[in-house]
């Protein structure tokens, strides 16, 4: 934890602990700060007194007088009562007064709720009170309480979006609830910190955090069905089984194991974080799921070049 | 190293996900069950008591065998999955829901239950040995107050074991019977509870750190008087601390789980319970200090690796003290911080006085030195590789790289710290490396080392080297703490010797004594070598493969098979004497 060290930290953007973009997150920041700079102390005292144990050789008392009664006397004031003040303060410092702005808010202080779903390997979010679903991107508003609620649906996953707040592990039988409020607008990413199976490594996400009016617009577009009925490429997803699986609104596709695709266009990224959301990357990924992220559940389906293409116009106009 | 070499940039290609989490699974478990624990409690622990506490072998040396027997055969029996490409795959505490056959049908979890129970078998026998030994074998005179503090640290780790053992062997019993017999213990449709598995898990799991650390703790306890030539100060507070540790680390296990969702008020008294546990440490970090400076220490290469030792295990300890602030736990746990955090204790306490008593005891062990210059140059190394493979790892986890991700993306400012610890891995390896060289050289090159090179306090120094296979040829009078550096106790053994008192050399005999006075109890006669240990772990061995392969009823046959030779075992006792 040398300072050094630190420095480095503090220019890093994207998904970093010591840059805090919320008020709960601030408070677990300040009180890392504050146990860096005195575990740097401690470090430094028992650095010094090995040191010293090193160089100066070969002499009958302690370095500083006394002998082995004066050394005793150390040893229980160091061992025993230094530790012993200074992890009262920090327990009642962090764990009574800190600890109440990371726990679950109480959802008559929060303005709206988004509630969570982990999957092997991505992420569900759903807006209560309206029909929109959608994946990997979670769209709030600045300068609004937000609660988090979190749940699974296989495996135990960790929600964590180092720069907003703690992680909740979402627990099968269980709902996590944390509380999010982006200080400002940006892009704050997070990752599942629970190994949850093959592909752990791939499951990010993304928040998005909006002014209020850029917000409403973006859920007025997602609440809305998908566009693009009636291209060819529809009838390809129908008939190729990825309704089975995907869900459309506005279609017959009503699958329900894998991402909401009825505004798929809208998203930046693609297979949670895996990839760009570009048409490239796009087809690479619809044409072998299993090559970019070996173990997750979506199947290779073989079709003619002309019905790909197709389907990959399509998927492209889903805005 | 195949894990940091994936690892050195972004999306490394040299293990797909698969071979990756099997890789880390193998890692954690091999370096936790099968290294740390039976090279700091089996091989140390096994070798050093009956000479420090002047005995000439252990209390049950036919259960010493069954012990070592079944943990060749529990190594064999899970490494045998890495050669069917099914090793456990699921990380070293193996979460349910993702460990049952609907999210990992395969038997990677199978080896991994079976062969901790298998393992878990050894460990209990040898904890048990060691505790009766260290109660009841004592030298004459050896009372309790004047017991080396490695004993010490021995018998808090053995009672750790006998603890909390059966409740991972429980854990992973539900387990199998979730995954083999349909049982719901951990499913929440059936009114099971996946928090469950971690409870059970880690209250085995956290007392585990400690057993880790412990016999880390005696070894650094045992290095330094002998160099700093002066006994430990403050000896009785050091020898509580390391009984206290043991136990506090009983009352901790839920703070592995502060992200989980437990109500606040449990989680405040796991934090509070968590800090308590630091005082222990401190007492003795202070009390080394200290010794250190009161002493003359010279800073040969045993004393260098506990310097570093206590370096290591202060850093790492800091970072401890982090996670017992909740809301920092729950930031940063299941992140590289984490990673760095455990490895400074796992590696950087609890192997660096490995290394260092590998150092302290060769001479003991072969009658050889090793090579001092070259010694120290591989202390530096190795330090060097430690701290640059695993210090980087506390910044790239604070910049939300989680752990067990077996690829990352670039552009998080995550490459340069990843690779630097890729780096200090090869160091590190190449420091280690160094380490074995030189105890492989010096075993056949070495100088004679005669009994007793560095001057040592306790008893194992009073002996030749290496011990004869009865360790002492009249049995010591013990009156101090440190009784080699009680020369005239010592030339009255040889007096003694002289005279034929003591000597016990009418067959297989040790004295035994009492258990806190350490007064002269009997003379008790050992049992003869056997060939029934090795016979029962063999027969074992076939009833957790049957077990893994589901052959039930050849299981059972041979759980009876057993049965009955460990009633042969008893029987056959009385006719061989």
């Amino acid at each position: 934890m040398s300072g050094a060290a630190v420095g480095v930290l503090a220019l890093a953007a994207g998904q970093n602990v010591l840059d805090p973009h919320s008020p709960p997150e601030h408070r677990i920041t300040m009180l890392g700060w504050i146990m860096f700079v005195g575990s740097t102390i401690g470090l430094s005292v028992v650095a010094f007194l090995l040191l010293l144990g090193y160089f100066r050789r070969r002499r009958d008392s302690l370095p500083f007088g006394g002998g082995e009664k004066h050394a005793t006397g150390l040893v229980i004031g160091l061992g025993i009562g230094l530790p012993l003040i200074i992890l009262s303060a920090l327990f009642v410092y962090s764990n009574i007064f800190v600890i109440q702005s990371t726990a679950a808010p109480n959802p008559r202080t929060t303005s709206m709720t988004v509630k969570v779903i982990g999957h092997q390997f991505w992420w569900e979010l759903r807006y209560p009170g309206t029909t929109v679903v959608t994946a990997n991107e979670l769209h709030i508003p600045t300068l609004t309480r937000v609660n988090i609620k979190g749940t699974t649906d296989d495996v135990i996953h960790s929600f964590w979006v180092p720069e907003l707040n703690r992680k909740i592990d979402l627990v099968p039988g269980q709902v996590g609830s944390i509380l999010f409020y982006a200080n400002r607008a940006g892009e704050y990413r997070g990752k599942c910190a629970e190994f949850c199976g093959l592909q752990h490594a791939h499951m990010d996400v993304i928040v998005f955090a909006q002014p209020r009016a850029q917000f409403d617009a973006w859920l007025r577009r997602q609440k809305a069905p998908a566009q693009a009925t009636g291209m060819p490429g529809e009838q390809v997803f129908m008939n190729n089984g990825c309704a089975n699986c995907h869900q459309i609104r506005g279609t017959a596709a009503r699958g329900l194991v894998g991402p909401d695709l009825t505004h798929l266009a809208s998203r930046t990224t693609l297979a949670a974080g895996t990839m760009a959301n570009t048409r490239p990357q796009l087809e690479d990924w619809v044409r072998d799921p299993q090559h970019a992220k070996p173990g997750n559940k979506m199947p290779q389906v073989q079709m003619s070049q002309q019905d790909f293409t197709s389907l990959i116009d399509y998927l492209e106009a889903l805005k | 190293m195949l894990i940091r070499t994936q690892l050195a940039g972004a999306n490394g290609k040299v293990l797909g996900p698969d071979a990756y989490n099997q890789a880390m699974t193998m890692h954690g478990v091999t370096m936790i069950f099968f290294f740390i624990v039976p090279i700091g409690i089996g091989a140390f622990g096994n070798y050093l008591i009956p000479l420090m506490i002047g005995a000439r072998d252990m209390a049950f040396p036919r259960m010493n065998a069954l012990s070592y027997w079944i943990f060749l055969a529990s190594g064999l029996f899970l490494y045998s999955s890495v050669f069917l490409g099914k090793a456990p795959n699921c990380g070293w505490f193996c979460y349910t829901p993702l460990n049952t056959r609907q999210f990992d049908p395969g038997l990677n979890v199978d080896f991994y239950a079976l062969g901790l129970i298998f393992n878990g078998i050894s460990s209990t026998a040898g904890a048990i040995n060691l505790i009766v030994t260290v109660f009841k074998l004592r030298a004459p005179g050896m009372s309790l107050n004047r017991m080396p503090l490695f004993a010490y640290a021995i018998l808090a780790v053995s009672f750790s074991l006998v603890f909390a053992l059966p409740v991972l062997t429980v854990d992973l019993l539900f387990l199998e019977l979730q995954r083999k017999a349909g049982f719901h213990f951990f499913d929440v449709a059936h009114g099971g509870d996946p928090l469950l598995w971690q409870h059970l898990f880690w209250f085995f799991g956290h007392p585990e750190v400690y057993i880790i650390i412990l016999p880390a703790m005696g070894i650094a306890t045992s290095i330094i008087p002998t160099f700093a030539k002066r006994k430990m100060i403050a000896f009785p507070l050091v020898a509580l601390a390391e009984l206290l540790v043991a136990f506090i680390g009983f009352g901790v296990w839920a703070h592995h789980m502060f992200a989980t969702g437990i109500a606040t008020a449990q989680l405040i008294f796991f934090a509070g319970a968590s800090m308590m546990v630091v005082i222990p440490s401190t007492i003795q970090i202070f009390a080394w200090l200290f010794t250190v400076n009161l002493g003359k220490p010279d800073f040969r290469a045993p004393l260098l690796f506990i310097g570093g030792f206590i370096a290591l295990f202060v850093i790492g300890g800091l970072s401890g003290i982090m996670f017992a602030a909740i809301p920092f736990d729950q930031a940063t746990t299941d992140s590289y911080f984490v990673v760095a955090h455990f490895h400074f204790i796992i590696f950087g306490a609890a192997v660096f006085p490995l290394l260092g008593g590998m150092y302290y005891w060769f001479p003991k062990v072969t009658g050889r030195m090793y090579h001092e210059g070259w010694a120290k140059a591989s202390f530096w190394v190795t330090f060097v590789g430690t701290m640059l493979t695993f210090f980087p790892m506390h910044i790239v986890g604070l910049l939300g790289m989680t752990r067990r991700i077996y690829t990352y993306a670039p552009g998080l400012g995550w490459e340069a710290y990843n690779l630097a610890e890729t780096i200090g891995s090869f160091l590190l390896t190449v420091g280690l490396l160094m380490v074995f060289g030189n105890l492989l050289w010096s075993r056949f090159r070495g100088v004679p080392s005669g009994p007793d090179p560095f001057y040592g306090g306790t008893l194992e120094w009073a002996t030749t080297s290496p011990p004869p296979h009865y360790n002492f040829a009249v049995i010591p009078i013990v009156r101090s703490p440190y009784p080699n550096w009680d020369r005239e106790d010592r030339e009255d053994d040889v007096r003694r010797f002289e005279r034929g008192q003591l000597v016990l050399e009418s067959g297989h005999e040790t004295p035994a004594s009492t258990v806190r006075d350490g007064v002269l109890d009997e003379v008790l006669e050992m049992p003869s070598e056997s060939g029934w240990p090795i016979l029962l772990a063999f027969a074992l061995s076939i009833v957790f493969i049957m077990l893994l392969t589901t052959h039930y009823v050849i299981a059972g046959i041979f759980i009876a098979i057993s049965a009955l030779i460990l009633a042969a075992w008893h029987l056959k006792e009385p006719a061989e004497e």
